[in-house]
C-alpha cells in the first residue's frame, strides 16, 4: 500500500458553520466531509461515488486545497498539503489538478481559448509567450481540437468541446494527479463516451491518477479500477471495481446499485428493495451508523455503535454486518 | 467558428488576435446606430462647447436688464434669462462645467469603488469587513451634507467638487461591485484559475474585472447625470459654482424660479442635461454589446 501512493488523507474533515453570526443564535456545522482516510495509487482511476451532497465533491476539493481542512492531513507523494504555505503550495498546483462538472462556467467567458490556456503555464513561468502559445496549440491538439481554436471565445464551442478546453488545461503544467469532478455528467451520454476515451488515452500517455467524482455507477464500472462509496462526509466502502460491483458488502452500496435502472424488462424484478427515506441532516446525525434510519438491516448496534471501517479481504467496510460476507 | 485552414504559425496568431479584438469591438460598435448617434451627439456638445466663444453671437454674462426674460427669437433663439442673458449661450458654457464634472468624479468614484469592490469581495474577511464598514459610513452619513463639509473645508472650485463627489459616490459602486466579485467568486473558472496556482492579483485583474466591466458601464452612464444634479444642489446651495459662472444644474436652479414667466429658462438646460444623458446611456449600452464576446457573431 506504502509505494506508489500518490495521494493520501488521514482522517480528513471538512466541516461548514451553517447561521449563527451576529443575532443568529448558535452555529451549527456540517460535516461536509467528516474522517475520510483513504489512499490513491499512481495511474489508478478511484471513483468516488454516492448521492449528491454526501460529501464527495468538497472530499476532491480539499485534497487539492481549494478549500482547507477543518482537521486530518492530505499528503502528495509524501509531502504533506495541510502545512503548506501559499507560495509552496501554489508551486505543487502543477501536478495537481481539476477538471470541473459544468463546462459552461468552468471557462471565463471574456477570454479567448488561448488565454485560458496560456495562464496556467504562465503562472509557472513556462517561458516565453511564443512558447507558451506553442505549448497550448499542442494542448488542444492533445485533447482533440484543432490549434486554429486557440483563438476562439469558448461560447464558440459544444459543451463537450469544451469540456476538452477544460482537460487540456488541466494537462498544461503536465499534472500527475488529476480530480474529475463530475467532468462528464453535464455531457450527452454519446459526447460522454468520447470525453471518456480522451481521458482514459490521455491516462495511458501521461500516466494519470485520476480521482473522479461521480453518481453515474455505468461510468464507475467502465472506467474505475477502485471505488470508493461516501455516505453522509464517511467513506462506508471501498474496493476493487468488479468485487464491489460483484459483491457489495456494504448495504448502501449494494441498495445504490439497485437503483440503477435496469434496460431488460425481464431482470426488472418487481421485489428488489430500493433505497427509501431522506438522507439525514448532515447538521443533525443520528447515533449509531449514519445509515441505519434508511438501512433494511439495521438492528439495534447499528442505532447506537457507529461501526468503524474494517478489512475483509482486501476491501474495506464500515458495516455491523457486511452482505456477502 | 473558424473554418478549417493551414496551420498559423504562432507569432502571427498572436497579432492576429491583439489587432482583431479591438478591429472586433470597434465594428460591433458602429454596428449599433444608438450607439454612434449618442456619440455624435456627445462629440457635437464637445465641440459646441470647447468653441463656444466663436460659435455665439452673445456674451454668456452680459446683464441687459431691459432685455429680461425674453422669449424665443431669431436673435436669441430660446430666449433671455432673468438678466438679459442668452439662454442658448449660457447652456453652451455651461456644458464645459456640467461635462467635466459629469464625467470625471464619476470616473474617480468608478475607479476607487471598483477596487475597493473587488478587493472586499475577493479577499473577504477582515479586508471586507473593513471597505463595508467604511462603505456604510459613506452611505450612512447624509451626502449633501458630507460633501458641503468637503466644500467649506476645501473651498468653492472645480477639484473640489470632484473631491466631494468621489467621496460621496465610490461607496454604492463598491456595494455592487463586491456583491458581483461574491457570485463570480464561486464560479468555477476562478477556482480552475486557482487550482492552477494563478496569483490573487491575477485572478482579480483578468477573471474578476473583466466580468464586472458591463456593470461598471451601467454604473457609470448612471452616475454621469447624478453628478451633474449633485454639481447643482452644491451650487444652488453656494458652494459649487459660483454665479455668474454657468453650469447645467445651476441654470435649471436659478431658472425654475421664473417657470411661468419664460419656461425655457429652466427646462432647455433640463433637457440639455437628458439628452446628454441619453446620448450617454447609448453609448454605454453599445459599449457593453460590443466588448462581450458573445455578441459579436
Amino acid at each position: 500500500m506504502t509505494e506508489d501512493v500518490v495521494i493520501s488523507t488521514r482522517d480528513l474533515t471538512r466541516h461548514f458553520r451553517v447561521g449563527g453570526g451576529f443575532l443568529g443564535g448558535p452555529a451549527r456545522v456540517v460535516r461536509a466531509v467528516d474522517g475520510v482516510t483513504l489512499d490513491i495509487r499512481a495511474r489508478e482511476t478511484f471513483a468516488l461515488v454516492g448521492e449528491s451532497g454526501c460529501g464527495k465533491t468538497t472530499l476532491g476539493r480539499v485534497m487539492l486545497r481549494l478549500q482547507e481542512p477543518t482537521s486530518g492531513t492530505v499528503a502528495y507523494r509524501g509531502t504533506d498539503l495541510t502545512g503548506l504555505d501559499e507560495g509552496a503550495m501554489n508551486a505543487l498546483r502543477k501536478k495537481l489538478q481539476i477538471v470541473f462538472q459544468d463546462p459552461y462556467a468552468s471557462l471565463n467567458p471574456r477570454m479567448r481559448v488561448g488565454e485560458i490556456l496560456a495562464e496556467p503555464l504562465r503562472s509557472h513561468g513556462f517561458g516565453s509567450s511564443a512558447e507558451i502559445r506553442e505549448r497550448s496549440a499542442e494542448l488542444l491538439e492533445m485533447v482533440g481540437l484543432r490549434r486554429q481554436y486557440l483563438r476562439n471565445y469558448p461560447h464558440q464551442f459544444s459543451g463537450g468541446q469544451r469540456q476538452r478546453i477544460g482537460i487540456a488545461r488541466a494537462l498544461a503544467n503536465g499534472p500527475d494527479f488529476v480530480v474529475c469532478d463530475e467532468s462528464v455528467s453535464a455531457l450527452d451520454v454519446s459526447i460522454q463516451a468520447q470525453v471518456l476515451n480522451l481521458l482514459a488515452d490521455l491516462q495511458d500517455q501521461l500516466k494519470l491518477t485520476y480521482l473522479f467524482i461521480t453518481h453515474d455507477l455505468a461510468v464507475v464500472r467502465q472506467f474505475a479500477d477502485r471505488v470508493g462509496v461516501m455516505f453522509l462526509g464517511q467513506l462506508v466502502e471501498v474496493g476493487r471495481t468488479e468485487e464491489l460491483f460483484a459483491a457489495p458488502l456494504h448495504p448502501y452500496t449494494m441498495l445504490l446499485m439497485e437503483a440503477v435502472p435496469r434496460p431488460d424488462p425481464h431482470q426488472r424484478g418487481r421485489d428488489r428493495p430500493i433505497l427509501t427515506g431522506e438522507i439525514p441532516s448532515p447538521m443533525n446525525l443520528p447515533p449509531g451508523c449514519r445509515f441505519h434510519t434508511r438501512c433494511p438491516f439495521a438492528r439495534d448496534i447499528c442505532r447506537v455503535e457507529d461501526p468503524a471501517l474494517q478489512e475483509r479481504g482486501g476491501r474495506t467496510v464500515a458495516c455491523h454486518f457486511p452482505l456477502n460476507g | 467558428m473558424t473554418s478549417p485552414s493551414a496551420p498559423l504559425p504562432a507569432d502571427a496568431i498572436e497579432a492576429l488576435e491583439e489587432a482583431s479584438f479591438l478591429r472586433d469591438t470597434v465594428r460591433a460598435f458602429r454596428k449599433n446606430r444608438m450607439a454612434m448617434v449618442g456619440l455624435a451627439f456627445v462629440l457635437l456638445l464637445v465641440l459646441g462647447a470647447v468653441f463656444a466663444p466663436w460659435i455665439s453671437p452673445h456674451d454668456p454674462y452680459r446683464v441687459a436688464l431691459d432685455e429680461q426674460l425674453l422669449p424665443a427669437s431669431t436673435t436669441y433663439w430660446l430666449g433671455t434669462d432673468n438678466f438679459g442673458r442668452d439662454v442658448l449661450t449660457r447652456i453652451l458654457y455651461g456644458a464645459r462645467i456640467s461635462l467635466v464634472v459629469g464625467i470625471v468624479p464619476s470616473l474617480i468614484s468608478l475607479m476607487i469603488g471598483t477596487m475597493m469592490g473587488i478587493l472586499s469581495g475577493y479577499l473577504g474577511g477582515r479586508t471586507d469587513f473593513v471597505v463595508m464598514r467604511l462603505a456604510d459610513m459613506m452611505i450612512a452619513f447624509p451626502s449633501l451634507l458630507l460633501a458641503m463639509v468637503v466644500m467649506y473645508t476645501l473651498g468653492a472650485n472645480l477639484l473640489n467638487i470632484f473631491i466631494a463627489l468621489a467621496l460621496v459616490g465610490w461607496a454604492s459602486v463598491a456595494r455592487v461591485v463586491r456583491s458581483q466579485t461574491l457570485a463570480l467568486r464561486e464560479k468555477e473558472f476562478i477556482e480552475a484559475a486557482r487550482a492552477n496556482g494563478t496569483a490573487r492579483i491575477t485572478v482579480m485583474l483578468r477573471h474578476i474585472f473583466p466580468n464586472v466591466v458591463p456593470t461598471l458601464i451601467v454604473l457609470f452612464t448612471l452616475a454621469i447625470p447624478e453628478a451633474i444634479m449633485w454639481e447643482s444642489s452644491l451650487s444652488f446651495l453656494g458652494v459649487g459654482v459660483q454665479p455668474p459662472e454657468a453650469s447645467w444644474g445651476l441654470l435649471v436652479a436659478k431658472g425654475k424660479e421664473y417657470m411661468f414667466q419664460a419656461p425655457a429658462v429652466a427646462i432647455a438646460p433640463g433637457v440639455a442635461i437628458l439628452l446628454t444623458v441619453l446620448a450617454f446611456n447609448f453609448i454605454g449600452d453599445g459599449l457593453r454589446d460590443a466588448l462581450d464576446p458573445s455578441m459579436k457573431d
